[in-house]
């Protein structure tokens, strides 16, 4: 999803998982199409307090959110 | 506020506008030059380090009381307003993005030799979208070289430093950006094109070539990212149009005394005109709140920043921009309406030529559609306040 979204400057599949989203290239408005896209295939909405740059800034960040988040509607 | 009270810095811009500014802006909007005396009567007054921190020499001012200074600018040269805004959203970012002892002297030069900084954000081939750069800081050792082809550079070469943004380095990506303080003892400016424009004349926005070298630790430590979202975007946008505010009343001023005369020659029947003065002061009254809410938000959050890196801020100070754009042309227009031919003329004492086209400015730089387009894509995750 972050390599069709993301606009990363390197391949995001290649991309460790602590590393910068940023730094590698992601823009605001590239983490925003990452997050609809996760929005719609978790079935899931990323709350206020979620909808800042910590939230995008690396892999596991972005996957911890989504863990949060699923969890949370089970 | 420790350093002097709000109304002291107001005071004091408004009696530069009244004395110098005012006099010279006619001059300066018809040779499409520097406001040099204007500018000079606002070192004087020491007004150009309001947003440096007391302990750097500055003034220590809070954005609302900047924010009325630029209005009462406005009034009587909106060039020279833009220029000083402009000067001060740069110190706004040095001083509230702080971490080298170079910067900080920096900013203590700006107390003590009142400074004037310029910016040079936009870039050849990328315009108006200031997060993508295509130039690099190189390093080398503790010094630095950068080289940008920037489409605008507003009074570049009347500014005693420039901060330019670029990619972190030659590797990163074009979002991954620096701001750096490019002092102008090792800037040349080569220029490429000229400023023959409608309004803002005396801004002198050229493009140039950049060439800049310096010490690395010009370098701003937070990333261009984060400045652009916690300062350099809101206070832009509050302290534009506050210059457009300043517009907008002194257009409002200009047909109030037409209507009062009007009304004196026949005081039994209050002119037609009277009528649409009553009608512009309620758009003016709108932007006048819009704009002073604004600022106090900004004070108000100034230190939270994780409330300004917010999605719901950005988009209110985006809002803001484009809202204060359409409105100051609405006044303007309004206000040549009641003036009539009086408006319309260039020598008379109600003309509204200049402020009519420095007021299309508004609309203009930094389009609003582009902003409208960030404001369109951030409200497709925008939670609202509920």
């Amino acid at each position: 999803m972050l390599a069709e979204h993301g606009k990363l400057a390197v391949d995001a599949h290649a991309l460790d998982a602590d590393a910068d989203t940023y730094r590698a290239g992601m823009t605001s408005h590239a983490s925003v199409n990452v997050m609809l896209a996760l929005e719609d295939a978790f079935d899931v909405e990323f709350p206020e307090r979620m909808l800042n740059k910590r939230t995008f800034a690396s892999v596991s960040a972005i996957r911890a959110a989504v863990a949060e988040l699923t969890s949370g509607a089970a | 506020m420790t350093g002097r009270s709000a109304s002291d810095l107001v005071r004091k811009a408004a009696k530069v506008a009244d004395e110098v500014a005012g006099p010279a802006a006619d001059d300066v909007d018809r040779q499409a030059r520097f406001p040099r005396e204007a500018v000079d009567a606002l070192r004087g007054e020491g007004l150009l380090s309001a947003l440096v921190p007391a302990e750097l020499g500055g003034g220590d001012d809070d954005l609302q009381a900047v924010s009325e200074a630029v209005t009462a600018l406005a009034r009587h040269c909106a060039s020279t307003a833009m220029v000083f805004a402009m000067h001060q959203i740069q110190v706004a970012c040095m001083a509230r993005h702080r971490g080298h002892q170079l910067l900080d002297d920096y900013m203590a030069e700006i107390s003590a030799e009142q400074r004037l900084l310029a910016s040079a954000t936009t870039e050849i081939n990328i315009g108006g979208d200031v997060r993508s750069s295509s130039c690099a800081v190189e390093r080398d050792g503790e010094r630095f070289t950068l080289a940008k082809t920037a489409t605008v550079i507003s009074y570049g070469e009347y500014a005693d430093a420039v901060l330019t943004t670029a990619r972190r380095d030659p590797e990163a990506p074009p979002s991954d950006q620096v701001l750096v303080l490019c002092r102008a003892d090792e800037v040349t400016l080569e220029p490429i094109s000229g400023w023959d424009t409608l309004g803002f004349r005396g801004t002198c926005s050229l493009g140039f070539k950049l060439t800049a070298a310096g010490d690395v630790g010009c370098i701003l430590p937070d990333s261009f990212g984060d400045i652009s979202a916690q300062t350099m975007l809101p206070v832009s946008h509050i302290l534009w149009a506050s210059v457009w505010l300043g517009l907008a009343q002194e257009a409002e001023a200009r047909a109030r005394k037409f209507v009062q005369k009007e009304a004196r020659k026949n005081p039994s029947h209050p002119p037609p005109s009277a009528l649409r003065l009553a009608e512009l002061t309620a758009v003016l009254q709108q932007m006048t709140q819009l704009v002073r809410a604004a600022s106090r938000q900004f004070d108000e959050q100034a230190d939270d920043r994780e409330a300004l890196a917010s999605i719901g801020f950005a988009i209110s100070m985006n809002a803001l921009k484009v809202a204060a754009a359409d409105l100051v042309v609405d006044v303007v227009n309004r206000a040549i309406v009641i003036c009539g031919m009086a408006g319309y003329r260039e020598d008379s004492p109600f003309s509204l030529g200049r402020i009519l086209r420095d007021a299309h400015g508004a609309q203009v730089m930094i389009n609003n559609d582009r902003i409208n387009a960030n404001n369109a894509q951030m409200l497709l995750v925008h939670r609202g306040s509920e």
